[in-house]
């Protein structure tokens, strides 16, 4: 997916990223692990399109996102890539069913592929064992829990083919982190999802077909300006 | 849906936003008030007379003339002979002419002396005639007939007795030639409401014992005695004039303006009106440009308001973004945001509009006889909304672009 890409923040500390060669394989579930400042944020926001590498080439889904208008990598991540965050996935004042659907809002054929969305979104939340009337309630009134399965939902509606999730349990207590990972793990498998999930915690390997480190697939320069 | 989760994100800062739309409601109440006031004084006005041709007095201004003649507003320079009355009167273009005499006061009011055709001939608003609620026009020369506002203030009824003062501002009184009421007129809005009218041989009767403005001491004519005096006046103050073709309208005034024996002034009551109008038109102007800097403030204050919510909504731009929103939604949502709040002030502003002048129209009525028409919002009111919400689009536009930037430098990681 990644070859020889590099990337420099602009007008902030410099900061360097480099990765060599970062290659995933569609419907790999892959663990990247890495301290908070390795550069992870950085690798998604390349992944996800909203900064262009400096040089080199971020293919996704067989796209190379550089050749994209920005308004077109907008819509391409939209159609094609599912993103659940660390926490404050949702938008509090909009109905869990508002936030399930916003991804579709950008994505047209994404909307075409979840059909008719509000039995899609009824059907998610039933996988995701979500309370049959959750979709009608505001999503602050949800549990962290709660927020963070509905984020899947929102992820995996219309059958993205890559979701990445940004930390998506360091919210939760370890009960709810297992219940939580279970559940992703369904989902994912049945659709064939490529899955990059990025941690610090080492201990959530084993459910992996891979796992990275973020220092073997990438080098960060710091130099203080 | 992206305009129910704009209302959701709006209502989730219920408060604030509450604030934005009162401020702005209660500016654009402000400015269509003062719009309403502003109409509603310049209709008014335009109202106070009607039906009349010429006015005529002595030269002085036109809006002099109109000013004392008609709105009781300052004084007379100079009085019009009795004969140069009876000469204009005789002329042929004349269809009717009414002498008014003016120079005396009955506590806070004018007194205006006038014959009994005065009740026929005076019209306001759309030719509307004076009606009496009570009482009758004067018959005895000792009678008087009061406007709504003298019969309101002194609670006077028919029959109440009525002492004229001499001047405007004197302590000099007729005290020995006291009048009664005779009738009382219904509200008009215009100056007769606080106008105490007599007949010109009242005018007469009272003077008979003055000379050159101050009482002859010690001189007491009985009133039986002025009953059986003549009373045909010396002089009169100023003369409503209709013609008998309104063609004719034109040469009579030259011919009254040109009159030899005399220097006269003829003027077009309109025509005067709105010279004056071009005078007081400068406050109300001045006024108007007032409100409209409130309602621009209000704005700039929903300006300020959506630039300090853009830190605490950085984590919502980034979810948007991450779902696909390109950062021109972004843009769109706030802006979108602005036209919502704008447009809900302006439309409550309209509504307080309403509310405001159904408890403020019997109130301004009675206080300055100004009429402010209720009735549905003219197309100039919507688009002074129209302004107003596409002014708020506008200046959303400075923090939307903010907003727009931090989007794109933020993606949809928040750095802080």
């Amino acid at each position: 997916m990644l070859n020889d890409v590099r990337y420099r923040w602009k007008s902030r500390t410099s900061f360097h990223l480099s990765v060599p060669t970062l290659d995933i394989a569609a419907g790999d579930t892959v663990l990247l692990l890495g301290e908070s400042g390795s550069g992870k944020s950085t690798l998604l926001s390349l992944i996800c399109g909203t900064i262009l590498a400096d040089s080199g080439q971020v293919a996704v889904a067989g796209t190379d996102l550089a050749r994209l208008s920005g308004g077109s990598r907008d819509r391409f991540r939209a159609e094609q890539i599912g993103m659940i965050f660390q926490q404050f996935n949702l938008l509090p004042f909009g109905s869990v069913l508002d936030n399930i659907q916003l991804p579709l809002h950008f994505a047209p054929e994404r909307r075409k592929r979840a059909g008719d969305t509000k039995t899609e979104a009824q059907a998610l939340c039933t996988a995701l064992s979500l309370p049959e009337t959750v979709l009608a309630s505001k999503a602050a009134a949800l549990s962290v829990g709660q927020q963070q399965r509905v984020a899947v939902a929102r992820a995996l509606i219309g059958r993205p083919p890559v979701v990445i999730a940004d930390e998506p349990t360091s919210a939760l207590d370890a009960n709810s982190q297992a219940t939580f990972l279970d559940l992703l793990f369904d989902q994912v498998q049945r659709h064939g999802t490529t899955l990059l999930m990025v941690s610090h915690d080492p201990r959530l390997a084993e459910r992996f077909d891979r796992v990275l480190r973020m220092e073997d697939i990438a080098s960060i320069e710091r130099r203080v300006a | 849906m992206i305009l129910r989760l704009a209302i959701g994100s709006l209502l989730a800062r219920a408060l604030t936003v509450g604030m934005t739309v009162l401020a702005i409601a209660l500016s654009v109440m402000l400015f269509l008030g003062v719009e309403k006031v502003r109409t509603g004084a310049k209709a008014s006005f335009a109202d106070t007379i009607s039906g009349t041709d010429l006015i005529v007095g002595a030269r002085s201004g036109s809006v002099q003339l109109l000013l004392y003649s008609v709105f009781r507003i300052g004084n007379a320079t100079n009085n019009v002979t009795w004969e140069s009355y009876q000469d204009i009167a005789a002329r042929p273009e004349v269809d009717w002419i009414v002498p008014i005499s003016l120079g005396d006061s009955h506590l806070q009011f004018r007194v205006m002396g006038t014959t009994a055709e005065f009740f026929e001939r005076y019209k306001y608003r759309d030719d509307r005639p004076l009606v009496m609620s009570d009482g009758v026009v004067m018959d005895d020369l000792y009678d008087a007939v009061v406007g709504a506002d003298v019969a309101a203030t002194l609670k006077y009824k028919v029959g109440d007795p009525i002492v004229v003062a001499h001047g405007l501002a004197s302590f000099t009184k007729h005290e020995d030639q006291p009048f009664r009421v005779s009738g009382i007129l219904e509200k008009t809005g215009t100056p007769v409401d606080r106008t105490v009218i007599i007949s010109m041989e009242a005018i007469e009767a009272i003077h008979v014992d003055w000379k050159s403005g101050s009482k002859i001491p010690g001189q007491t004519t009985p009133t039986e005695v002025i009953r059986q005096m003549d009373l045909t006046p010396k002089a009169i103050t100023a003369a409503l004039v209709g013609v008998e073709s309104p063609l004719q309208t034109f040469g009579l005034q030259r011919a009254i303006n040109e009159y030899p024996e005399e220097p006269l002034l003829a003027v077009l009551p309109g025509v005067a009106l709105q010279e004056l109008w071009a005078i007081v038109g400068v406050a109300e102007t001045a006024l108007l440009g007032v409100s409209a800097m409130v309602v621009v403030t209000a704005l700039i204050g929903m300006m300020a308001t959506i630039f300090s919510s853009l830190n605490e909504r950085r984590r919502e731009m980034a979810i948007f973004r991450a779902m696909g929103a390109r950062p021109t939604t972004i843009l769109g949502l706030l802006v979108l945001e602005a036209v919502l709040t704008s447009a809900a002030g302006a439309t409550l502003g309209l509504a307080l509009l309403y509310v405001g002048l159904v408890i403020a129209q019997p109130i301004v009525d009675g206080t300055f006889g100004l009429w402010l028409p209720i009735e549905a919002p003219s197309w100039r009111e919507f688009w002074v909304l129209a302004a107003v919400i596409a002014a708020g689009a506008f200046v959303s536009l400075v923090p939307a672009l903010r907003a727009y930037r931090l989007s794109v430098a933020d993606g949809m990681m928040v750095r802080t």
